[in-house]
């Protein structure tokens, strides 16, 4: 049997619709999945600025200075918190997606989803604790 | 309870029309009716030129998939009384191309079912002197979720990226490949996996996750392809640190 059916092509009239381009304002999923795609441009921002500050940290405490007051415009301070609120919602939805990718299985059972996303969030926690911890111990 | 509900269906006669139009019919209410008891009434007693496929009427056989309201259903399973007032939509599977009213051309899929090789492929075939494959009950659990896919496609026709990327090999066909992965009679796990990480396999995914919502069966095809690119990320992974370790 050859891979494609020769049938189909000779069919008098296939009708086939056209996805409208409003397609992903028909569920709430969708639109959350396409707001998904379209916010990852803040993470990549985020990402940007967080190499920024590492390039300022080594050229010497001047230049960091100088990278400090360019974040406290408003401009910055604006722009920067958008971005954290799309990071937060890339987190999460992140997060919920991790029972999905991962099968765990203990004593022949599966690990049920919530177990699972509670430990991402648990060990998001405490890292974040831990970095806090370090920063603002002094 | 109303005496009666109207079902707004498409008709498409190719010899008539053009293109598909909304038809409606009024069919007497029973709260134990589904859908496709409303259109078997209609095909029995108003139009007997109306096209649609079923066959089990109990969830199993998975031809009677349609658009209902605008959702994928197996209208054997959509109770009309969870539709009132109506009037109830039906429509066939989007994404796919119209035969005739109902009926849509699904050879798209099963060219693409045939290409991840849902069967069990061994490296070699033990003689049948030897008996059969054993399996205990845990090996079996590992995929019987994914083996529960009943070819039905509504999760081919909820998923976006399939109707805006024709080529996707899309949702039931990766669970299914999955579900011979698992399978701990089968060795042809990484023969899969290279026709599954070509430009039209796993990375086409995006996770938008309806598939999974959308599925009878509860087999989340969803989950499934998130595994799958777990482990093709491990493999290519492998296989930068272990160039020589790896065929």
């Amino acid at each position: 049997m050859s891979a494609e059916a020769h049938y189909t092509p000779y069919h008098p009239k296939w009708y086939r619709r056209r996805v409208s381009v409003w397609w992903w304002l028909q569920k709430g999923s969708y639109t959350t999945f396409v707001l998904r795609e379209l916010t990852s441009v803040f993470v990549a921002f985020f990402a940007l600025v967080f190499l920024w500050q590492l390039r300022a940290l080594v050229q010497g405490p001047e230049a960091y200075a100088h990278f400090l007051v360019r974040l406290k415009t408003p401009l910055f301070l604006t722009v920067n918190s958008v971005a954290l609120l799309f990071v937060l919602f890339h987190a999460i939805t992140w997060f919920n997606l991790a029972p999905k990718a991962m099968v765990v299985r203990l004593r022949g059972r599966r690990v049920p989803d919530w177990i699972i996303a509670g430990l991402n969030y648990l060990a998001w926690l405490f890292l974040s604790g831990a970095v806090a911890w370090i920063l603002l111990r002094g | 309870m109303p005496p009666t509900v109207t079902l707004a269906v498409t008709r498409y006669r190719p010899e008539q029309e053009s293109e598909p139009a909304l038809q409606n019919y009024e069919v007497p209410f029973r709260k134990d009716w589904v859908v496709l008891d409303a259109l078997n009434y209609i095909k029995d007693r108003r139009d007997g030129s109306l096209s649609f496929r079923w066959s089990c009427r109990m969830g199993v056989c998975g031809s009677c998939g349609m658009m209902v309201n605008g959702s994928p259903k197996l209208t054997c399973a959509a109770f009309l009384s969870d539709y009132l007032p109506g009037p109830i939509r039906v429509e066939p599977l989007q994404y796919f191309p119209i035969v005739r009213d109902l009926v849509v051309d699904i050879t798209d899929f099963m060219r693409k079912l045939k290409q991840v090789k849902p069967w069990i492929l061994r490296k070699e075939e033990k003689p049948l002197a030897e008996g059969e494959y054993l399996q205990t009950p845990d090996q079996l659990d590992t995929y019987k979720q994914f083996s529960m896919c009943i070819n039905c496609l509504l999760c081919y026709s909820a998923c976006p990226v399939y109707g805006l990327e024709p080529s996707f090999i899309g949702p039931a066909a990766i669970a299914l490949a999955q579900r011979y992965n698992l399978d701990s009679r089968d060795e042809a796990a990484p023969e899969r996996l290279e026709i599954l990480s070509e430009h039209d396999g796993i990375w086409q995914c995006t996770f938008v996750g309806e598939c999974t919502k959308v599925c009878p069966k509860n087999v989340d095809p969803a989950g499934a392809i998130q595994q799958y690119k777990l482990t093709g990320a491990a493999h290519w992974f492998k296989s930068l640190l272990l160039p020589w370790g790896m065929k």
